[in-house]
């Protein structure tokens, strides 16, 4: 059997099983007229069930990628973001079998979605394993890593539901435009699937040569039109466009092409937003947070920072330095993904001190609880993209 | 100082804020709150009751989550700042000169690299001021925990099953009501809680039910294993306990182990192995093809041998201990040590072989080798002819003042110096023999022509101990099992009691988890007729029902 293209199948109708199942959740949301109906809507159960069809489907692309490449498919951006949005999922389902709550499944499954697709954008071929990741550990620790990091997340998903509901979007605040700020974000790494998409589908390439930091002679394929070069570039394919500027060579100005790329489509895309609905995008989202019970989202904001916090310290932490003494010889090296991995602890452990013994509960509490997720997803993308260590491996 | 006597005449330590016996409001503060402050049980702790010498003014400023959670945030934000750049130990820059790191740092990063040289956050983790706010942390860890954790135990085992009222009133969850028949609502719920599995007191008709108040240790728990771990760390810096060398070994050596003594390492073959397409299954097909070579092996077959007792160091009386493939993910282990597969080098020029020939007939008068670790002055080709090896320049770099300079000792581009004896010239010619360059001083007749080079990898090997390994681990999971009990588990507490007349008064607290305690509460409530509970911090719970009624 074909295990990696079925793989690759199982994916796809896991997508698209999360997409239904966010519409059934909203469905809840919207037919729900008593807190009552609306834990036992029939729309939620629909979207529980639908949910856990993607969740297996995807465990079954988890599984079966795993047969086809021999190793825990957790090895690359595309592996490991892929099963971060799965842990996620699986994250929520079991909250949700705790709290019940549609809402919750509204807003998670669209962050899953999102995920998924910002996955697809890196190269999805199995590859084999490198030295350094041959070992047992790479399974022990990336699983349980991304387990914990996907269980502090929807922590961040109850926070951004409590703020939703919470925060007032007809008067400008501070709250409201850092609110707008998160949903900003979250368009720009839309913008980022679309652009890169739409250059894939056209087969954009532009090959160049170059001189890399070290001073040696390299070469690289852009999949964007390059609107900066390389250090010393020379262009190979003479009919795509000239770069407008040419970067140091400590910059690599592919990643900032894209990132430039990613940026402009997302304004433009927020733009339109702006413009059809002609009001905040967190305004948008108002009525679909208005059913959900404040002090139940500040609890479970709470209670999955709780729960992820063991699991985070286990997999990101403990395993972590245990696996680095065995492949790089010391337990610590101070490398910036060890070091963001340490400041996300420190920061949920900050979450709890300040909750418990400084009474951050409701709003406070949902901020953090987004901020969490952020410095979570800025050592998922930045530190793998813009800071090169040892962890770059995509 | 003196004991504080409550109504209910229990003494209490100087500072309680709640009775530890009754939970009577012993403050002004607490008796006109409405909800009252539960953490720590409203016990004395030291920090707020003593505030007059110097050393309360530590304790206190230690004691204070606050401060704790400022020194964590200053951690974490500094921290961050060094990994804008690389640090130090990843940037590649041989030896330990100043200049060249400020150089490099310059260089690829211009005037923000200068100044962050400067500034020191090149090696800002090591730095003096990152030392001590781990320290801070550290300090701030265990008094913090101190101040809590001792009255906290002590106003536990104290408490009362049957509470004062004002107590019960200014709990989060509180209800009252007036209930028929109370004793037969006691006795149900009692049951019922037990089923729940809470330990039940009961005490004239009041019932206290309590459920797993060990989970309120745990934060103590994890960071007693916090300091382990700190503790391991700051023990790296004695001698002994902690080891860390580099070596680097070629192929068919045998070196001594640095740090390690008495032992030694033979190196008997390095080898780097690559994905083919053929041999790796199709799934691997696309990948390699895009990415060219994947490297899927680093590894060092080595010897390790270990010098016998009384022996003379670098003796040669050694005794053969084990064979080993290193491989990256696999040290060698031995008494402690691991040695790892960290580095290497392809094709490191071992030997050179040379024909003395005569330029004009091209006829040659022999061949020699020159091993180029440790060459030879003379080589005897026989028949009056010989070679004397001058000068040798293992990594030659040029004239420098006039005289042919190297700048390492290992054989990267050899150059020499011979004088080539022959019996046409027996006093011998002179002549400087680099890689594709002869230079001489006068035209000799002869020369020495290069045949053949032997090359060999070399490996570059960590040598590794690390005495607080355990410590570290203990540490771990010491944290593990203080984080797990304290998250997992959720001190619940559940107050029945009869009030005057037929009034009934219900109240609980939870450290966390106040959802699970309000499901707790409401089975109990389907037993047994109880009165109903308000939570003052659920804003929205009037409003869901109103909203619900109105859509």
């Amino acid at each position: 059997m074909d295990y990696a293209a079925l793989s690759a199948n199982l994916l796809l109708i896991s997508f698209i099983a999360y997409l239904v199942g966010t519409f059934f959740f909203g469905g809840a949301v919207k037919v729900s007229k008593t807190e009552k109906t609306y834990k036992d809507s029939m729309w939620g159960k629909i979207g529980i069930v639908v949910t856990i069809i993607g969740f297996v489907t995807q465990l079954g692309y988890f599984i079966t990628r795993w047969i086809a490449a021999g190793h825990a498919p957790v090895s690359n951006m595309f592996e490991f973001t892929t099963a971060f949005s799965m842990m996620l999922v699986g994250s929520f389902i079991l909250i949700f079998f705790i709290y019940k709550t549609p809402s919750l499944g509204l807003f998670a499954l669209p962050i899953a979605i999102v995920i998924i697709a910002y996955a697809s954008m890196f190269p999805r071929e199995i590859t084999p394993l490198i030295p350094a990741l041959k070992s047992y550990w790479l399974t022990v620790h990336v699983i349980t890593a991304a387990l914990g990091e996907s269980i502090l997340a929807i922590s961040a998903v109850a926070g951004l539901i409590y703020l939703a509901k919470n925060v007032d979007v007809t008067k400008k605040s501070k709250e409201l435009f850092w609110l707008e700020a998160v949903m900003f974000t979250l368009v720009l790494v839309i913008g980022f699937v679309v652009s890169s998409t739409a250059f894939s589908l056209s087969g954009y390439e532009a090959d160049f040569n170059y001189v890399d930091k070290n001073g040696k002679a390299s070469e690289m394929t852009y999949n964007m039109p390059p609107l900066f070069g390389m250090s010393e570039y020379e262009q190979v394919t003479t009919d795509t466009m000239k770069p407008w500027f040419e970067m140091p060579a400590i910059v690599n100005a592919k990643t900032l092409t894209t990132f430039v790329w990613s940026l402009a489509t997302g304004i433009v895309l927020y733009l339109l937003l702006r413009l059809i609905f002609r009001r905040p995008i967190a305004a948008l989202l108002q009525p679909f947070a208005k059913k959900a019970n404040s002090q139940l989202m500040d609890e479970i904001g709470y209670r999955s920072v709780l729960i992820g916090f063991p699991v985070f310290t286990l997999g990101a932490l403990i395993f972590a330095m245990i696996w680095a003494h065995e492949a790089w010889s010391r337990l610590w090296g101070w490398d910036p993904k060890e070091v963001w991995a340490l400041i996300t602890w420190l920061f949920y452990a900050a979450f709890l001190h300040l909750r418990l013994s400084q009474g951050w509960e409701g709003k406070k509490s949902a901020w953090l609880a987004v901020a969490g997720f952020v410095i979570i997803m800025f050592n998922l993308i930045a530190v793998n993209l813009i800071i090169a260590g040892l962890h770059s491996y995509a | 100082m003196s004991k504080f006597k409550c109504q209910c005449g229990h003494e209490n330590p100087f500072g309680t804020v709640l009775c530890e016996k009754c939970g009577r409001p012993l403050t002004d503060e607490a008796q006109k709150s409405e909800m009252v402050d539960m953490r720590y049980e409203g016990s004395a702790r030291r920090s707020q009751t003593y505030k007059k010498t110097i050393i309360d003014k530590i304790w206190n400023f230690f004691s204070s989550v606050k401060v704790g959670v400022s020194i964590i945030i200053a951690v974490l934000s500094t921290s961050s700042i060094g990994t804008i750049f690389p640090q130090k130990f990843y940037v590649p820059v041989s030896g330990n000169d100043p200049s060249e790191y400020l150089e490099y740092y310059e260089r690829l990063y211009g005037t923000v690299g200068k100044l962050y040289y400067q500034l020191g956050f090149y090696d800002m983790y090591n730095s003096w001021w990152f030392k001590i706010l781990i320290g801070m942390l550290g300090t701030s860890i265990i008094i913090a925990s101190l101040d809590r954790v001792i009255p906290l135990y002590k106003s536990l085992k104290k408490q009362r099953t049957k509470r004062h009222p004002s107590f019960m009133k200014r709990q989060r969850i509180y209800g009252e009501s007036d209930i028929a028949d109370s004793d037969e609502s006691l006795e149900k719920a009692q049951k019922a809680l037990k089923d729940l599995h809470y330990k039940v007191k009961v005490e004239d008709g009041a019932i206290l039910a309590e459920k797993n108040r060990f989970g309120r240790w745990g934060p103590y728990i994890n960071h007693i294993g916090l300091i382990i771990f700190l503790l391991g760390v700051l023990m790296r810096g004695i001698p002994g306990f902690y080891v860390d060398e580099t070596m680097w070994i070629r192929e068919g050596e045998t070196r001594e182990i640095p740090g390690a003594p008495g032992y030694l390492l033979e190196n008997i073959d390095f080898s780097v192995e690559t994905y083919s397409k053929e041999e790796s299954n199709a799934v691997f097909g696309e990948a390699i093809e895009k990415n060219g070579s994947i490297v899927k092996e680093f590894k060092s077959d080595v010897k390790l041998y270990k010098e016998k007792e009384g022996s003379l160091p670098g003796s040669a009386d050694v005794e053969f201990l084990k064979e080993y493939p290193i491989i990256v993910n696999k040290p060698l282990k031995f008494d402690g040590y691991s040695i790892f597969q960290m580095d290497y080098k392809i094709g490191e020029l071992k030997t050179m072989k040379f024909t003395l020939m005569n330029k004009k007939t091209e006829k040659s008068l022999g061949e020699f080798t020159i091993d180029l670790n440790e060459p030879a002055k003379d080589y005897d080709l026989g028949n009056g002819s010989s070679i004397e090896l001058m000068e040798y320049y293992a990594d030659y770099d040029g004239i420098v003042d006039g005289q042919p300079s190297s700048k390492s000792p290992i054989p990267n581009n050899p150059a020499f110096i011979f004088n080539m004896k022959t019996p046409d010239h027996p006093d011998g010619e002179k002549s400087f023999v680099a890689i594709r360059q002869t230079l001489e001083v006068e035209p000799n007749d002869y020369e020495a022509k290069f045949m053949s080079a032997e090359t060999r990898d070399a490996s570059g090997l960590t040598i590794r101990k690390d005495k607080t390994l355990y410590i570290l681990l203990l540490g771990g999971i010491v944290f593990m099992i203080g984080v797990i009990q304290g998250s997992y588990w959720q001190h619940r507490r559940i107050w029945i009691q009869k009030g005057t007349g037929s009034e009934m008064l219900i109240a609980a607290h939870t450290n966390k988890n106040w959802y699970t305690l309000k499901k707790d509460l409401d089975k109990v409530k389907e037993v047994a007729a109880l009165p109903t509970y308000t939570d003052k911090q659920d804003k929205d719970a009037v409003i869901d029902t109103t909203e619900g009624e109105t859509n």
